[in-house]
């Protein structure tokens, strides 16, 4: 998944340069046989994406869906034919339904959570404060570490008797679970929830500040002139300018909730009593650690399918209205 | 000419390297099985010293023993192999010698046609060895693997921390047990660690009030007949659930896990902030990985079986207990077969044992095992009447891992001890 800032075009970029002189040459050669030239250019140039997008991404899909109607160890061929029963076992499996639920519980506290907050830093960073270059990056930094090193150092923190967390928040009289954070099954998606918080921020806060960077100064003198105030200003014009920004942070955030499975491995593996399992981890630990490749090949496409029907619902509902103005 | 198809393919692979990197790299391991009748792949996992160096010897060894003949060791960490092997065993493209933990996983290779049967060409190295040791690796009374460590499971503790509590014998019952936490809680000591987030460690405890609870003829049937009807494996469901109502376990159980870092079960134990775990015969190993002194417990280590329940149709000696054989692929070259039995030999197994790398299965090296600790597991491995393999081996990664779900689910107070019988055999009956 590339994030809408890195994938903006340069000036610099190699490929401007190879488009340029394409362009030229498409001015000279007017003839059938430059034009058959440009398209084997443009399948030269868009083959290598494509073999690649064909043998990491259509092929494991085909093949797990493959996989999803057999009953198959990991090994041998593949010859016990079971048609849709491993579907039938994953939708009645009380572990991969709640797994569904908590990634909807992230999904939506993310957008409920995160989305008001990036907000507020994001206005709140976008004046002229001091210390604000710091302030930006100390919210940007957790972002840019490596999610298995912020989970470890997490994990450590939140450890019972002997983490940070615990004896910051003991001085100061918070009482805390007896089994710690993440030991409670009713405190460890919450706890996770608050993590990933943490962690994901920063990309908000990012994009947001981004958006509002080319909210034009003009905009602000005017309506102050006008007599705006400045929560005014920020509700009236800059949140809607910046729209498609946050409709685009909503279409990121809620895929990667749906695929969450990193952090939660490291804090929790999925545990206490599965109270944080997620259609990804439910993956794994039918997969590789009990070698049912069958029913975790039937989650997958699941999860496949969930994410891409909302992805495409999105899509269709909400983002169409941006790549409409945009054309 | 070999050669030259070799340099041929690497030219072809590097001028499309993104293409093809996928289907290059397998075609180098091809090397693992068939192609060359000379070369023998070693796959273990000794890959610290002593026993990297000890292999490389070996392996050296038996290739001056056998002109012509070369092996090819490879050493990986633990968790790297199994996950090699998991590929391999997916590619068809296994190695020419490997481990194999035995039971039902073995099983399902058997079945795939990926293990060769090696009853007869071993046949005089399977009759030196103890033949209960041997049944985890036999299918239909076929041996498929050599098992060259079998270790035992207990009760490790901090010898330190019972006398600070005023214990003095350690418990042989479970109410023992019960009056040992007790006591431990009372010094202001927290008795056991248990890593429940990996869900085996907590499932060694199920394991063991079975084997207490059930008769050998139960679980012997059991293991071939996947039927778990018998009231036995509810009763050592009720024992656990009434030693877990104690509440004996270092606060965030649930998440701990068994043996990454200092916060890990073994690592409370190491580091002594628990006076006890439920831990394998690898256990002083892993704790002295775990300390910066490397000694782990040191002499401070002691050991004692799991206890007695009262009433329980399991004999007190039985153990439980599992480890490591080695395997031939269906495809090796013959010679592997003779690398095998030479690693089961006395004179390597002498070396095996003086190196603490195992507890070895060769009767001739019982008493060059130098370590205290391991040689007291031996013992006990040795005067057992007999010795369960682990239930998740022994029932395969699919049964083996719901029992462990349900056991984890016990432990967090969300599941019944009917409920993991029921989960069990719910998964068991899918395999039939």
């Amino acid at each position: 998944m590339t994030s809408p800032v890195t994938a903006a075009p340069e000036e610099t970029d190699p490929g401007a340069a190879v488009t340029r002189r394409a362009e030229a040459r498409r001015v000279t050669g007017r003839s059938s046989a430059g034009k058959r030239r440009q398209r084997l250019e443009i399948a030269m140039f868009v083959a290598p994406a494509l073999a690649l997008m064909a043998i990491f991404v259509v092929y494991p899909v085909y093949s797990a869906a493959r996989m999803s109607m057999y009953r198959w160890k990991g090994f041998g061929p593949l010859v016990d034919f079971v048609g849709l029963q491993n579907y039938v076992r994953v939708l009645t499996d009380d572990v991969f339904t709640d797994a569904v639920v908590h990634n909807f519980i992230i999904v939506f506290a993310s957008i409920l959570v995160q989305l008001p907050l990036g907000l507020a830093l994001a206005l709140l960073l976008n004046r002229r404060i001091r210390g604000r270059g710091l302030l930006r990056t100390i919210i940007f930094v957790p972002y840019v570490l490596a999610e298995v090193i912020a989970g470890v150092v997490w994990f450590q923190m939140l450890q019972p008797r002997t983490g940070l967390l615990e004896t910051v928040l003991g001085s100061v009289g918070i009482p805390v679970p007896e089994q710690g954070f993440l030991g409670t099954p009713d405190l460890a998606l919450a706890t996770v929830f608050v993590v990933l918080t943490w962690k994901y921020l920063g990309l908000a806060v990012l994009l947001f500040l981004a958006g509002l960077q080319g909210v034009p100064d003009e905009l602000h003198e005017a309506a102050q002139l006008d007599g705006a105030s400045w929560w005014q200003v920020q509700r009236r014009i800059a949140i809607p300018l910046i729209a498609p920004t946050i409709r685009t942070w909503v279409f990121l955030s809620m895929i990667g909730s749906l695929q969450l499975f990193d952090m939660v491995w490291i804090l929790t593996g999925g545990g206490p009593a599965n109270a944080t399992t997620t259609m990804a981890t439910y993956l794994i630990s039918q997969g590789t650690q009990s070698g049912n490749f069958g029913i975790a090949g039937a989650a997958s496409v699941v999860l496949f399918l969930i994410g891409f029907v909302m992805a495409v619902a999105y899509q269709f509902l909400v983002l169409r209205r941006d790549t409409k103005a945009d054309a | 000419m070999r050669r030259s198809g070799r340099a041929a393919l690497s030219v072809l692979c590097s001028s499309a390297v993104l293409l093809t990197a996928s289907a290059c790299g397998s075609g180098d391991d091809s090397s693992a099985s068939g192609g060359d009748e000379n070369t023998i792949t070693w796959w273990h996992n000794s890959n610290n010293e002593p026993g990297k160096g000890y292999y490389e010897q070996v392996a050296a060894d038996f290739e001056d023993a056998n002109p012509g003949v070369e092996v090819e060791v490879v050493a990986m960490a633990h968790e790297d192999m199994v996950d090699k092997l998991a590929a391999a065993f997916q590619s068809g493209d296994v190695p020419d010698v490997y481990m194999e933990r035995g039971g039902g996983e073995l099983g399902d290779h058997v079945e795939a046609g990926l293990v060769r049967d090696i009853s007869e060409a071993a046949s005089e190295e399977i009759d030196k060895l103890n033949p209960g040791t041997l049944a985890g690796w036999q299918v239909d009374d076929k041996t498929y693997a050599l098992p060259f460590s079998v270790g035992v499971v207990g009760f490790w503790y901090n010898t330190e921390l019972f006398e600070q509590a005023g214990i003095t014998e350690p418990p042989a019952t479970m109410e023992e047990l019960a009056t040992t936490v007790e006591q431990l809680k009372a010094a202001g000591i927290t008795p056991l660690s248990v890593g429940a987030g990996d869900k085996w460690p907590a499932a060694h405890y199920w394991y063991y009030t079975a084997l207490r609870a059930c008769s050998e003829d139960v679980l012997t049937d059991a293991v071939s007949s996947l039927d778990f009807s018998d009231p036995c494996f509810v009763e050592a469901g009720e024992a656990l659930a009434t030693f877990i109502e104690t509440e004996p376990f270092n606060p965030g159980f649930l998440t701990t896990p068994a043996q990454e870092g200092a916060t890990s079960a073994s690592g409370l134990l190491a580091t002594g902030q628990v006076a006890m775990e439920l831990a394998g015969h690898w256990e002083p190993g892993v704790m002295q990985g775990l300390t910066d002194n490397g000694e782990g417990l040191g002499d401070k280590t002691g050991w004692f079986p799991f206890p007695a329940i009262e009433g329980g149709e399991g004999d007190p000696e039985a153990a439980l207990g599992g480890g490591d054989a080695w395997a031939v692929a269906q495809e090796a070259p013959d010679a592997s077969v003779d690398l095998v039995k030479y690693l089961l030999s006395d004179e390597v197994q002498q070396g095996f044992a003086e190196n603490d790398m195992g507890l070895p299965t060769n009767p001739a090296a019982a008493d060059s095992v130098t370590d205290p600790a391991l040689a007291e597991l031996l013992e006990v491995r040795d005067t057992a009447p007999f010795v369960q393999l682990y239930f998740d081996t022994a029932f395969g990664t699919s049964v083996g891992n719901a029992m462990n779900d349900a056991v984890a689910l016990l432990f967090a107070g969300q599941a019944t001890p009917e409920e993991i019988v029921e989960q069990t055999q719910e998964a068991a009956d899918r395999e039939k």
